[in-house]
């Protein structure tokens, strides 16, 4: 009897598939993704340890020699009009930028979320109530929101971040709420829900993890818009003050210089573009490799 | 249809309740006592007292809110702080300014977010696309006013050709209206471009090639019609862009519109302009978006309204 060649025993797949591998297989194809991604994490990095690595005081170092000095080997993106090294401002700014971006979104991202699931969960009248506040808050364009926000509140960095927070609210409440919808019908959430789980459990457990994804794409796409408003705010004059390094503040102060030291706005605005920049291509970058619907074409 | 826009009004008035509520509010919700803001720093109590009368600001607040909407209804905001004049007449005086400024951004981003948004799509992932989509990108991350700063330099300071800040003429309107419209149109190829990509992956479209119709034809024709419906949604949504955006623009640009106008109220916290301002803002994008959802009806047959 002839014996058959062992077969080589059926091992299963050796490559575990969870969500996070398949993200990961997706997102690192994408170049231009990875690269903006690396960026983002260098200017975090550069934000957090700028006081250490800024050449000069950003707020409190004159050097008079050189008022509006153009780019030299002391100062690498030169002086600005009261003698203030560019570089160094340029560094604390990303730290203000950055922060202001990512708080006034995570904070508009936590309310939007949560109201978002329960209008989606609850339906009948925390919906209708939830979104009609939604649409009160979308009746007003983004920016004169924030500006209605910072009158009432006064000016200062602090009080953008809110007024931006408020403004970041509505899109994320309606995207959170619609996929509430259409995930709660699903099987496995009647299944846990005859196994006896809580609306609390069902909501944070089950419902939840569903709209991350959705939730983290539109993240990082909105921290790009975020920065832009804080920057634009501040360049109105109603957000950082002088002599606190903003971008946008920095953009308002170099305007009276514009003949004479263009580039006390080219860095700054170099910066903010950059920064935005790779913001919203690690958003699209996330988008593409987390929507299942996209398949790379 | 026009049943249709009648519900869409009616469905209007509780938003615009609201939205005229908060605006209402925004008086007491500043720091300080609105009668004394009114007064000036300078004056003494009686007078404070006799402005808070004028303003009505000692009745109970319902009261208050009536007359509130009540002056809106006849037109009447109240006299600016700063200036003294009728708010409703400031605003008239800077209205024009700021509408063309918007109008012309529209049409500008349209015509160039559409064209590059439509070649993207059929010219897809080669270089008119990888082009067109990183012009796009860089147009969404660009801030207006730091592309305003750029284009003054280049073109009025450095080369001359354009003026620099104002609206007398034709000429000073090109540089204010491309910088209000390139994040808009930054924002419309980029729509138009995934919109288009879908369906020109439809089967009716496979079908007019496969009847051999040229390419253009199925574009423009077939393509062009259908992937219209959700940009022009979009278009809708990024008038309210152009609305916030313009207040940017005419800081940069000396613009004498609405925008400058608000920020100067918000300096001097000169409250009834604000008020008016952000009452007249708000009204004009939900007006704007209503005006959408028509035209939406009317290009798509398919969707009946009822």
């Amino acid at each position: 009897m002839a014996t058959l060649p062992a077969s080589p025993p059926l091992l299963a797949d050796e490559h575990v598939r969870t969500p996070w591998s398949e993200f990961w297989r997706k997102f690192k194809r994408q170049k231009i993704a990875m690269i903006a991604g690396a960026f983002v994490v260098l200017l975090v990095v550069v934000a957090i340890a700028a006081p250490w690595i800024a050449p000069f005081d950003a707020e409190n170092f004159f050097d008079y020699d050189q008022l509006n000095a153009r780019p030299n080997a002391k100062h690498w993106f030169g002086v600005d009009a009261l003698g203030r090294d560019i570089f160094s401002r340029i560094l604390m700014g990303a730290r203000i930028s950055l922060a202001a971006g990512f708080l006034s979104v995570a904070v508009g991202a936590i309310v939007g979320t949560l109201l978002g699931l329960i209008a989606g969960y609850k339906e009948g009248w925390w919906d209708r109530i939830i979104m009609r506040i939604c649409d009160v808050l979308f009746a007003f364009p983004g920016i004169l929101l924030a500006i209605g926000i910072v009158a009432i509140l006064g000016g200062g960095m602090a009080n953008v971040i809110v007024a931006v927070a408020v403004f970041s609210i509505p899109t994320f409440a309606r995207l959170v709420r619609g996929n509430t919808l259409a995930l709660k019908h699903l099987t496995f959430i009647e299944a846990a829900r005859s196994l006896g789980a809580s609306d609390r459990a069902i909501v944070f457990r089950h419902i939840f993890p569903g709209t991350i994804s959705a939730v983290v794409v539109y993240f990082s796409l909105r921290i790009g818009t975020s920065i832009i408003t804080a920057a634009s705010l501040s360049f109105l004059g109603m957000g950082a003050q002088p002599p606190t390094p903003e971008w946008g503040a920095m953009l308002d102060a170099a305007r009276a210089e514009m003949l004479t030291a263009p580039h006390g706005a080219i860095f700054p605005a170099l910066a903010i573009f950059l920064t935005v920049l790779a913001f919203n291509l690690l958003g699209d970058g996330l988008r593409d490799a987390l929507d299942p619907k996209i398949e790379r074409r | 249809m026009p049943q249709y826009i009648v519900k869409r009004l009616l469905g209007l008035l509780p938003t615009l309740l609201l939205v005229g509520f908060l605006v209402f509010l925004f008086v007491h919700l500043l720091p300080g006592d609105p009668a004394r803001l009114a007064a000036g720093p300078d004056a003494n109590l009686e007078t404070v007292d006799l402005v808070r009368k004028d303003l009505g600001l000692d009745r109970p607040v319902p009261q208050q809110f009536l007359r509130f909407v009540n002056g809106v209804l006849h037109w009447d905001f109240g006299t600016s702080i700063r200036t003294k004049r009728p708010v409703a007449q400031e605003i008239g005086d800077r209205f024009m300014p700021t509408c063309w400024l918007t109008v012309w951004s529209m049409l500008w981003s349209v015509l160039i977010g559409m064209t590059i948004g439509i070649v993207s799509a059929v010219w897809r992932n080669r270089w008119p696309d990888r082009l067109g989509m990183t012009l796009a990108v860089s147009g969404i991350s660009f801030p207006a006013f730091a592309l305003g700063m750029v284009l003054m330099q280049f073109f009025s300071v450095q080369l001359g050709w354009l003026p620099t800040v104002g609206d007398d003429t034709w000429r000073h309107y090109i540089l204010p209206s491309l910088t209000l419209g390139a994040a808009v149109a930054a924002i419309m190829a980029r729509f138009t471009r995934s919109s288009f990509v879908d369906i020109l992956g439809e089967d009716f479209i496979r079908t007019a090639r496969a009847k051999g119709l040229d390419e253009r034809r199925v574009v423009i024709k077939h393509g062009l019609r259908n992937a219209l419906i959700p940009v022009v949604t979009m278009m809708g949504l990024q008038f309210g862009f152009l609305l916030g955006g313009s207040i940017v623009v005419e800081k940069v640009f000396n613009w004498p519109g609405l925008g400058r106008l608000l920020v100067d109220a918000v300096d001097m916290r000169d409250y009834p302009v604000i008020q008016a301002l952000v009452l007249l803002f708000s009204l004009e994008f939900i007006l704007i978006n209503l005006i959408v959802d028509v035209l939406y009806g009317l290009i798509n047959p398919t969707i009946r309204y009822r």
